[in-house]
């Protein structure tokens, strides 16, 4: 069988829900948020390398050169905020992330 | 470097300003250590307002294969985004001093959330858009949680992070299928393949690009962090999160679905309407129970935001026009109030709750008439500036004729209305709680701030409508369908 478009597409698709899901559902830690929106940029990365090399246009995969550096500059940020919560309140469980409520 | 490089430097001048001053003030602030606060503030704001002077003065053009674009809006934008975050950084200084967690990478933040802002305004692509977009996400999210030993404030930082990279997420989602399905980047390019009857991969991808941007500008349904992050993230930092960066996520939603979607516009303009009706209603709403001033603020920017989408969503050069003209006039109402909110305090603790406000007309009486004016403004009470940002609006829906949803608007404004009323009851016909409603010595920066945008919402505002008409005419002129 052969390795179409439609076969990328699906695959980018499914850990594109996987990794939305992965943000709503899950309900005990912090850091597999992260990994979800990690799955997320990574899922689009394959879209764009996929239409990229179906089009035989460059630019998507430009676009996925730039995904994949702010994907690392976000995951910085994201722990270092989440340094400073645990700091303050010396857990990470998102049940727990409910000071503010209305 | 090749003359074309040089030209095309030279049209993004602005933001080359930013980021380089950006990086040396970084510098500074590393070498001279925690000492440098404020004089890294006075720079920034001379940085910033020299960035303005440089996008006013600057050749407009088309830049870098297309991926840049300065025009009258971008320059329009970037003027007014750069000139609310100096504001901001002069309003948060001298808070954070006091609060004594002022440290210099405050302004660093705003200054280098400006550049990802300039960009915003100005992309013409789908590359400079996600890359807009995140330079200034990624500075946003650690001013919510700038006041890292306060756990309220780590909290927002934390929510907005999650839920504004799960936005990013769809954003980019949406611009990998436009991308493949159109074969482009460019929105010019793509506007060739959008035609009024575009494939459903495309649609899919609009839609996944709407929901993406309205998370940004904190639009019903993609709301629910907005109140958390207003009352937890600190108030000078709130303050300029509901100026600068809603006006840079507006213009690029607009940017982004008139050039590059105009003949799709039956498709979204049905997205747009549903996603302002639903602001309108959680914005009225969910405000008339808040307690937390800063809460209010939220569900009052989200029902404005409403108003501003709906001008997008009518698709013409004058709905673009009235969503300039409103998020101005709406930038210059909320700045006051924040400012005027920082200026509050009673024995050195802020003022958090609407219930603090009362009696406040003996103790402040200017700034009691300062609220009562900014309150009436953003409740849309003619002739004072919010009323007019609404007049443009729902003139320029009625007239590409969606008149039921402008009803509804102005519904919900008067539903509205009661938060903003029940403010000035409190302030000037209820006593203060225990009889003793002193409240300290205000600093001198955010008061005036405060009394300024007042002064402006009512009367100057009748003065600068005058410019403000013929500038946003010029900024929205060549967009949408006529």
């Amino acid at each position: 069988m052969e390795v179409t478009l439609q076969h990328y597409l699906a695959v980018a698709a499914m850990l594109f829900t996987i990794g939305v899901f992965g943000i709503f559902v899950n309900r005990k830690n912090v850091i597999i948020i992260l990994m979800s929106v990690e799955l997320i940029l990574l899922a689009v990365n394959i879209n764009f390398v996929a239409f990229s090399a179906y089009l035989n246009d460059v630019h998507g995969q430009i676009m996925a050169m730039f995904v994949l550096t702010v994907a690392a500059a976000e995951a910085a940020v994201g722990l270092a905020i989440l340094v400073t919560f645990f700091r303050n309140r010396g857990d990470i469980a998102v049940d727990d992330a409910s000071v503010m409520k209305g | 470097m090749t003359p074309d490089l040089l030209k095309d430097l030279n049209i993004a001048a602005s933001e080359g300003v930013l980021a380089l001053g950006g990086l040396v003030l970084l510098m500074v602030g590393a070498f001279v250590g925690e000492k440098s606060a404020r004089l890294v503030s006075v720079l920034s704001v001379a940085l910033l307002v020299a960035a303005s002077a440089v996008a006013a003065t600057g050749p407009l053009g088309v830049a870098f294969n297309g991926a840049y674009v300065a025009d009258p809006l971008a320059i329009y934008g970037k003027v007014a985004i750069y000139i609310a975050s100096a504001v901001a950084v002069v309003l948060g200084g001298g808070w954070m001093q006091r609060e004594r967690i002022a440290r210099f990478e405050y302004p660093v933040l705003i200054v280098l959330a400006a550049v990802g802002m300039g960009m915003m305004v100005s992309s013409g692509d789908l590359i400079s858009l996600y890359v807009g977009v995140e330079l200034h996400s990624l500075a946003l999210y650690v001013l919510a949680a700038y006041h890292r030993d306060d756990l309220k404030a780590s909290e927002a930082g934390l929510k907005y992070f999650v839920l504004g990279a799960l936005s990013s997420g769809l954003l980019l989602y949406g611009a990998s299928l436009i991308y493949g399905f159109t074969g482009s980047m460019r929105f010019d390019e793509i506007a060739a393949y959008a035609t009024a009857n575009p494939g459903v991969g495309l649609v899919f991808g609009l839609v996944f690009l709407i929901c993406g941007l309205a998370f940004k500008v904190s639009a019903a349904p993609f709301h629910m962090w907005t109140p958390d992050v207003y009352e937890g993230a600190p108030t000078p930092v709130v303050a300029f999160f509901t100026t600068a960066p809603k006006l840079a996520a507006m213009i690029l939603f607009a940017r982004a679905l008139s050039e590059g979607f105009m003949e799709a516009h039956a498709q979204w303009a049905q997205v747009l309407i549903l996603i302002s009706l639903a602001s309108f209603v959680v914005g009225a709403w969910g405000g008339l129970a808040q307690k937390d001033i800063q809460r209010l603020l939220a569900y009052s920017s989200i029902a404005n935001i409403g108003y501003a989408i709906l001008g997008i969503a009518a698709g013409t050069e004058a709905g673009l026009q009235a969503m300039i003209v409103f998020m101005t006039l709406y930038m210059i109402d909320t700045m006051g109030f924040f400012a005027i909110l920082l200026s509050l305090s009673r024995n050195g603790r802020p003022i958090r709750t609407i219930a603090d406000l009362a009696g406040l007309k003996n103790d402040r009486p200017v700034t009691a008439i300062a609220i009562t004016v900014l309150s009436l403004s953003v409740l849309g009470m003619p002739p004072l500036s919010g009323f007019w940002g609404k007049y443009y609006v729902f003139g320029a829906a009625a007239s590409a004729g969606y008149w039921m949803v402008a009803a509804a608007g102005l519904v919900a404004s008067v539903v509205a209305a009661f938060y903003y009323l029940r403010i000035i009851k409190l302030m000037w016909f209820d006593a203060a709680p225990d009889g003793v409603a002193r409240t300290d010595k205000a600093p001198v920066e955010s008061q005036w701030i405060g009394w300024a945008c007042a002064a402006f919402a009512f009367p100057l505002v009748i003065v600068g409508l005058t410019w403000l008409e013929p500038a946003t005419r010029i900024a929205a002129s060549g967009f949408g369908a006529g």
